[in-house]
C-alpha cells in the first residue's frame, strides 16, 4: 500500500491527503512528529529524505518528496480520467504547471508566518506576511476574471486540476498567520468551491462546507 | 495603542512559558505579559531573564517552565495526580493562538461546540445537547470547578473504541489555567488529566500549553501529542476569528446561554480579582 509520511497540521501534507482522498485511494499514514517533537531533524527521517522536508510518499520502489512532486505522480497514477493533471493543452498544462510554482511561494510565505506565529519557529512573521499578500493580490485578481469568463478554477477547463489542491491548504489556513482574506472576495468563492469538490476532506483548521459534515 | 500595563491579580500570577523538554542550552527567546524573555538551561536548571537582564524567579513543575514578573503567593496550584506513578505525563505541545489567553480559556471550559468543531472526537451531531451541570467557587474562592458535565463523545482519548457519555470535571484555579478531569476509558475509578497552561503574551494572544497526565499504556507520546494537537488545531480558527479579541467581562456584552454557567463564573471571578489585562472590563 501507500505510505505518506505525514504530519497532521501541515498544510503540504494535507495537499497529498486531499488528493488521495478525492481519488478514493488507499493509503497508509506515518506520523511523523514535525511538533512539537521535531522529529523531521532526527537521523530516522533524514534517512527517508535528507532535505527533511514532509511530506514523502512511498508507492512500491518509488519515493517521492516535495508536495508538488507529489500530487502530479498520484494525479498521473491514480486518477484514469486524466483531468486532474490535464497534459492535452499545452497551455493549460503549462498554466497547471505555473499555479504548482505559486503554491511554492506560499509556502515561502503564509506558511512561514503560521508557523512563526502558531508553533514559535524563528521566521520574520511581517515579511511573511507581506509577501503572503502579494501573492493572495495576484490569485484574487486572477480568480475574479476567471469567474467572469464563467471558469471556477485557477486553470482554464470545466474540473478542477492539483493547481487547485497545491494552493488551497495555505490559503484556508492563513489567519493562523495573521493573514485575513478579507479583502479577497473572489479567493473566498474559490475557497469555498474547493469545499465542494466531492470526496473533499478537513484538517485541523479547515472547516467543511458544512459545518458538522465531517 | 501601546501595551497595558498587568493588572496586581495578573502581574503577581506564576505564568509557563516553555514545556521543560523545549528548553535547551541555547537561549530562547519568548514574551510574557508583553515583556521579551530569554530562557535556557544550564548545569543548575532552567534560567529566565528579564528584558533588562534581570534574573527572574523560576518553577519547574508540570512539565511545564514557569516564571512571574511580580510576587506570587506561594507556588502553583496542585495537581496531585501528576505524582502518581503509573501516569503518563506529557507536553503535548504549545501552540500561538492569536486571540486573549482567557478567550482560550473560556473555549476550553465550553462542551456546547464539541458536536460542531471536534466531529467526531468529542461530539456528533445530533449530540449536541449541554445537560445540566454543577459550577461553584472552592478553596475559599481562588478556584472555580465545575462538576457533572456529562457529554456523548465518539472518540473521548487515544483508546477509546467507542462512543459513550463521558465525564468531565473542569477547575480554573489561575486566570490563564484550566485543569480538565475526564472519565478514563482504561479504568472507570479515576480520571485522565489535560491542563491547558496559557502564557499570555500580549493582551490579544497567547501561547496555550498542553500537558497532560493520563492512563494509556499502549499509545507513544507522539501520538498522544498528535491527539490533542489535532483537537487545538481544530479550535485555534474559532478562538482566532472571536471578536473582540478580549474577553468582555460585561455581562450584557455577550449573550450567554444556561450552557455557559462556567464561563458566567470565570468572567465574574476575572472580574472580581480586579483583572484588566486581556479582557474589557464591565463599565464602573
Amino acid at each position: 500500500m501507500i505510505r505518506l509520511y505525514d504530519f497532521d497540521l501541515s498544510g503540504n501534507c494535507y495537499k497529498a491527503r486531499l488528493l488521495l482522498a478525492i481519488l478514493g485511494v488507499e493509503y497508509e499514514r506515518r506520523n511523523v512528529d514535525f511538533f512539537p517533537g521535531l522529529k523531521h531533524r532526527e537521523p530516522e527521517f533524514l534517512a527517508v529524505n535528507p532535505l527533511g522536508q514532509l511530506p514523502v510518499l512511498e508507492d512500491g520502489d518509488l519515493r517521492l518528496a516535495q508536495s508538488q512532486a507529489i500530487l502530479v505522480y498520484v494525479a498521473r497514477k491514480y486518477d484514469p480520467s486524466g483531468r486532474w493533471y490535464p497534459l492535452d493543452s499545452p497551455e493549460i498544462a503549462g498554466q497547471v504547471q505555473q499555479w504548482l510554482g505559486f503554491a511554492e511561494g506560499l509556502t515561502a510565505t503564509a506558511s512561514a508566518a503560521r508557523l512563526a506565529d502558531g508553533m514559535g519557529f524563528d521566521f520574520d512573521a511581517e515579511a511573511a506576511r507581506d509577501g503572503a499578500h502579494k501573492l493572495f493580490a495576484v490569485m484574487d485578481e486572477h480568480l475574479w476574471f476567471q469567474e467572469r469568463q464563467g471558469q471556477d478554477w485557477l486553470a482554464p477547463g470545466a474540473a478542477p486540476t492539483v493547481a487547485d489542491i497545491a494552493c488551497f491548504p495555505y490559503v484556508m489556513l492563513s489567519e493562523e498567520g495573521g493573514i485575513s482574506r478579507e479583502t479577497y472576495p473572489a479567493i473566498r468563492r474559490w475557497t469555498d468551491r474547493v469545499k465542494r469538490i466531492p470526496g473533499f476532506v478537513v484538517m485541523p483548521g479547515i472547516f467543511p462546507a458544512v459545518l458538522g459534515s465531517q | 495603542m501601546a501595551d497595558p500595563l498587568p493588572d496586581p491579580f495578573m502581574l503577581n500570577q506564576w505564568f509557563p512559558i516553555s514545556a521543560l523538554q523545549d528548553v535547551h542550552d541555547r537561549p530562547r527567546r519568548t514574551t510574557l505579559l508583553g515583556e521579551p524573555l530569554v530562557y535556557f538551561r544550564d548545569g543548575s536548571g532552567c534560567r529566565v531573564t528579564g528584558a533588562d537582564g534581570r534574573a527572574l524567579p523560576v518553577l519547574e513543575q508540570y512539565a511545564c517552565l514557569w516564571t512571574t514578573l511580580g510576587r506570587p503567593e506561594g507556588g502553583l496550584f496542585p495537581i496531585p495526580e501528576y505524582d502518581e506513578p503509573d501516569r503518563r505525563n506529557i507536553a503535548a505541545g504549545s501552540i500561538g493562538v492569536n486571540v486573549s489567553a482567557m478567550r482560550g480559556i473560556e473555549n476550553f471550559l465550553d462542551m456546547g461546540h464539541f458536536p460542531y468543531v471536534h466531529t467526531g472526537i468529542l461530539g456528533e451531531l445530533p449530540h449536541t445537547e449541554v445537560k445540566e451541570y454543577n459550577v461553584e467557587l472552592r478553596e475559599g474562592g481562588r478556584e472555580i470547578v465545575a462538576t457533572e458535565c456529562l457529554f456523548y463523545q465518539p472518540r473521548a482519548s487515544t483508546v477509546s473504541t467507542s462512543g459513550a457519555d463521558v465525564e468531565y470535571v473542569y477547575r480554573v484555579p489561575h486566570p490563564t489555567c484550566s485543569v480538565l478531569y475526564k472519565s478514563s476509558p482504561m479504568d472507570t475509578r479515576r480520571l485522565d488529566v489535560i491542563a491547558l497552561f496559557g502564557q499570555p503574551t500580549g493582551p490579544e494572544s497567547f501561547r496555550g500549553h498542553m500537558v497532560l497526565s493520563i492512563l494509556d499504556d499502549v499509545n507513544a507520546d507522539d501520538f498522544i501529542s498528535y491527539f490533542q494537537l489535532h483537537i487545538f488545531g481544530q479550535d485555534k480558527p474559532i478562538l482566532e476569528n472571536q471578536m473582540p479579541k478580549r474577553l468582555p467581562l460585561d455581562p450584557r456584552a455577550e449573550t450567554p446561554i444556561r450552557a455557559d454557567k462556567t464561563s458566567i463564573m470565570y468572567r465574574r471571578w476575572l472580574a472580581s480579582n480586579g483583572v484588566t489585562y486581556g479582557v474589557i472590563p464591565a463599565a464602573a
